[in-house]
């Protein structure tokens, strides 16, 4: 085996050359930084409001390149329950922040029926600006190649069934995760 | 390959964030390096959307114009990483 013959001559090369030559490797190797091509979000909230950020924000990383993973925990579950529609609902109780079309007591927002009327006016609203719902948010982001993945331990505890789930949903621990995430630099918890 | 007619044209008028991103990805899947996409949407949050998603794709916009209410972004296919 022969060593083959160095074509660089360190004899001639200054410091000037040396910073020059790390730091242009420096500007490739961070470039390639896997960090910055990862991300993982965590989704535990499972109102029809707290439905929309996870996947909005889980296909436009993807959308600018990186790999992506959705972990599902506690109400999250909900999202990627085959009854979604029915589940992800929005209450006006006790939530100052929702827009309501005329102000209205929690005594009244409080009345049986009043969170399926709120659901549906939340709907509708999101419908008439063209924003996509939650059925058409899950294709797209199962087109992007965004990865589900349901907190075991939260789809035991609640009696649910790895079935109970819509398709292309893998099943992990808060471990699992961690391992994933750990390669991220952005982790965000929703 | 025209410089000024695209290769096909993305009418992401009346979407909403994040769609009109969602669909210059999958048509720009369906291209080659150098050819043109002309994209269309009326979501005003597209003025920075495109233009991000196009520089973490290495894609140039090489022109971005307002038709009315509709933004015009005209984007060519940069080279994959």
């Amino acid at each position: 085996m022969s060593a083959e013959p160095m074509t660089t001559d360190f004899s001639q090369l200054t410091e000037d050359d040396v910073r020059r030559i790390v730091k242009e490797e420096l500007g490739t190797a961070l470039k390639k930084d896997p960090g910055m091509k990862t991300g993982a979000i965590v989704a535990s909230k499972g109102t029809l409001d707290w439905a929309y950020p996870p996947l909005i924000l889980a296909s436009a990383a993807a959308a600018v390149g990186m790999d992506v993973g959705i972990f599902f925990t506690f109400y999250g579950l909900n999202i990627i329950h085959k009854d979604y529609e029915k589940k992800l609902k929005v209450d006006a109780v006790g939530n100052p922040a929702m827009p309501m079309p005329v102000q209205m007591p929690d005594l009244v927002t409080a009345m049986p029926g009043m969170v399926s009327v709120a659901s549906r006016m939340m709907k509708k609203r999101f419908a008439d600006h063209k924003v996509a719902t939650i059925s058409e948010m899950l294709d797209t982001c199962r087109e992007m190649d965004v990865r589900f993945i349901a907190c075991q331990m939260t789809v035991d505890v609640f009696g649910y069934e790895q079935s109970d789930f819509i398709e292309g949903v893998e099943f992990g621990g808060a471990a699992a995760f961690m391992a994933d995430a750990r390669k991220s630099n952005m982790t965000l918890f929703i | 390959m025209s410089e000024t007619t695209e290769d096909v044209l993305v009418d992401a008028r009346e979407l909403m964030c994040p769609m009109p991103v969602m669909a210059a990805t999958k048509a720009a899947r369906r291209l080659e390096p150098g050819q043109l996409m002309k994209v269309m949407a009326t979501d005003k949050g597209a003025l920075s959307d495109i233009p991000a998603w196009a520089e973490a794709n290495n894609h140039e916009v090489t022109s971005t114009s307002e038709e009315g209410s509709d933004l015009v972004f005209m984007i060519r296919i940069g080279e994959p990483d």
